[in-house]
């Protein structure tokens, strides 16, 4: 370095000129990451990286569900000294990329983690699009990819092809059955006659989960009396919810993101359109949800839902309060978080970071986390539930009837107040 | 009644598109400046009020009061700063165009990033005012109507100040032509930047406005600037009547569209009255030829 230093003083004035300037820059570039990665080879520890997306259109979802529990778990493990093994604390470090919300970005950066910092484990990405973007080289790598926020029907055919994927949700099918299985159940009981108003985002997640539904509905004879789709972003409900509300459906389902999910719950109230089950999809766990409608989220009906009852769960809810001055939403998270304690629980118990054994281990072994304990099915979490809905404040789990923590359905749903 | 339902709908949602509109047709028509960092603009100001309300309880419209002069005087000094080199070296309008573009892209960047490391990329909204007013059967929220009471407010404002006052009489001068405008004694790099302030202001005051019922976050800056676009262009751009104008007519083809055909076409239909207006009047309703 300071022979480096030196030259370019020398010549700094006269002689140096850019290209000099340049390979005087790279060589001290390259001295300098060199002194790095040498002092990580003598100080043993575990290198864990994920990209996610920390700007664009998948924020949103990715800060709330996603990016805290990598922040406390990183935290914590920092507070332990690290990651147990072989009796020893190795310290772990954490790389993180913004993918932009972009899927060529995620696949680039998941490259970089592999190849540059060659990191040991790989956290999932954001999102059903960007995790789909990045199992073919996580597998081909083979780093174990323990995908919590990709939700498709496709799940079975990738099951197949990527043995190293690890499934912590439903697929979209089996969310949207779940709730017309309700409605079944309140048709049987004579509770509801069957008039449902249906209404998606027009995107993939929206579109997917909303054929679903038209499915099973038609196929069950319901009588489907307003069937619409509404554009990526639109936050105007209003025209769309009054003409829903002069065909004066029993049950209203939206299978919508999270901004439109809170302009419909609004827009609902600000028209009195009062159904006696309201359902809308994404972002309906989220912790603004509630922030926004107060005791108007009561009874509101959404997709997949974690008991908050469990001790385990109360106490990780507890620690993200503490530790981001906001809750955890009560669906994802508690499961993100769960996935991680699993790995370092594998990790620990196959006192290595040979990933093929860590890969086995999450396959076969059962796991104490956050949501209990868990032993996956064929790689898959088979106990989440498909229906929740808002009760005293807290999203609880209400069908299928054997989702841990199931609590029985509040019907009809209070009115608005205004 | 779905058609009173559709209209006054319609009306609200007008209302907003040429509030959002209107800082842009300043910016972009009269001081020339292609602002591509406007929905940011917008979208800080969303912020600062959700920070004001939730952490001192200051009311979104008393919010108004700071933050739309704070944008002001930030908007002036980004002009003074950051853009007058770019007016001084360009040699035409369409080499400022250019310029100005690229430093606006950038600032849209350095905007969203101090928002992102402020707020995190969650989304926000927060609730203020939770009334409904009846309008001939119409349930109305009450948010909404104080966001298009707003909006005729400072246009019919800013509408007075352009047409009945000494230095609006300036500014619409600068528009028509900047060189000429020197010979009569204008200073035009104090109009050009006291419009682009103007223009950083009302943008701001629409962001205040739409945070009381739209949910945000830091990356929604760009859906913004897009909708501003397309209104400016179709009214004119720099032409204040035809913004309004214009916003008006998208909120009713929205708001028609989604009630009596469905919402699935409202961007369509958007884009397919842009495109018309476009073909038959490349320069927009009110546009020079």
């Amino acid at each position: 370095m300071v022979a480096i230093t030196k030259k370019f003083i020398i010549n700094g004035d006269n002689g140096m000129n850019r290209r000099q300037f340049g390979t005087a820059l790279a060589t001290s570039l390259a001295l300098l990451t060199a002194g790095v990665s040498g002092q990580a080879l003598a100080q043993e520890e575990i290198r864990i990286g994920y990209a996610i997306s920390k700007t664009g259109p998948y924020t949103g979802g990715a800060s709330t569900t996603v990016i805290p529990n990598y922040e406390m778990w990183e935290a914590e493990l920092k507070e332990a000294g690290g990651i147990t093994i072989n009796g020893r604390k190795v310290p772990v470090r954490f790389i993180a990329y913004d993918d932009r919300s972009n899927s060529e970005e995620v696949v680039r950066a998941v490259e970089r983690l592999i190849n540059q910092d060659k990191v040991d484990f790989i956290l999932p990405p954001w999102g059903t699009a960007m995790n789909l973007a990045v199992a073919p080289i996580l597998d081909r790598h083979g780093y174990p990819h323990l995908a919590t926020t990709m939700i498709s029907d496709r799940i079975p055919q990738l099951r197949e092809r990527w043995a190293n994927q690890f499934y912590f949700v439903l697929t979209s099918s089996q969310y949207a059955v779940g709730i017309v299985e309700v409605l079944e159940k309140l048709r049987a009981d004579g509770k509801i006659k069957g008039d449902v108003a249906i209404v998606n985002v027009a995107d993939q997640f929206g579109v997917e989960l909303s054929n679903a539904a038209r499915a099973r509905l038609k196929e069950s004879k319901f009588n489907v009396v307003y069937d619409q789709s509404y554009p990526l972003g639109q936050q105007d409900m209003q025209s769309m919810l009054n003409e829903i509300r002069r065909r004066n459906p029993e049950v209203f389902l939206a299978f919508s993101y999270p901004p439109d999910t809170l302009a419909i719950n609004d827009q609902a109230k600000t028209l009195g359109f009062n159904p006696k089950l309201f359902y809308t999809s994404v972002g309906t766990v989220f912790p603004i949800f509630k922030q926004r409608m107060g005791d108007n989220a009561e009874g509101v009906m959404g997709f997949g839902g974690v008991s908050a009852e469990l001790p385990v769960t109360a106490a990780y809810r507890e620690r993200h309060l503490k530790m981001f001055d906001k809750e955890a939403d009560f669906n994802g998270s508690a499961v993100t978080y769960a996935t991680l304690q699993m790995l370092q629980q594998a990790i620990e118990r196959t006192n290595s970071i040979d990933r093929a054994k860590v890969s086995a281990e999450i396959r076969d072994g059962s796991f104490e986390t956050v949501l209990g304990p868990i032993k996956l099915q064929n790689r898959m979490w088979v106990e989440a539930s498909s229906v929740g809905q808002w009760q005293d404040g807290k999203f609880q789990p209400v069908h299928p009837a054997d989702a841990i923590g199931v609590k029985p359905l509040n019907f009809p749903k209070p009115e608005w107040k205004n | 009644m779905p058609i009173i339902d559709a209209l006054l709908n319609g009306l609200t949602l007008g209302g907003m598109y040429a509030l959002v509109a209107m800082g842009l047709t300043l910016q972009y028509g009269v001081a020339r400046i292609m602002n591509l960092s406007y929905g940011q603009f917008m979208i800080a100001a969303a912020f600062a009020t959700f920070w004001l309300f939730t952490s001192f309880s200051i009311s979104p419209l008393l919010g108004l009061l700071i933050v739309t002069p704070l944008a002001f005087g930030i908007s002036w000094l980004i002009y003074r700063v950051l853009l007058t080199p770019l007016v001084k070296r360009a040699k035409d309008d369409n080499a400022l165009e250019v310029d100005s573009i690229l430093a606006t892209f950038g600032l849209l960047f350095v905007i969203e990033g101090v928002v992102l490391v402020m707020f995190g990329g969650n989304y926000f909204n927060y609730a203020y005012i939770d009334r409904v007013f009846m309008i001939f059967g119409t349930p109305m929220a009450a948010d909404r109507l104080i966001a298009l009471g707003f909006a005729v407010l400072i246009g019919a404002g800013l509408y007075a100040f352009l047409y009945h006052t000494r230095s609006g009489t300036a500014v619409r001068a600068v528009a028509v032509s900047p060189v000429s405008s020197r010979l009569v004694g204008i200073n035009v790099e104090t109009a050009a930047a006291l419009t682009f302030a103007l223009g950083g202001g009302l943008v701001a005051a629409s962001g205040v406005l739409v945070s009381m019922f739209l949910t945000f976050n830091a990356s929604m800056g760009v859906i913004f600037t897009l909708k501003a676009l397309i209104v400016i262009i179709m009214g004119g751009v720099g032409n204040l009547p035809g913004c309004l104008l214009a916003g008006l007519i998208l909120g009713m083809t929205e708001s028609m569209v989604a009630t009596f055909v469905s919402p699935g076409l409202t961007l369509a239909a958007t884009f397919a009255l842009f495109l018309l207006i476009l073909i038959f009047r490349p320069n927009g309703l009110f546009g020079r030829a």
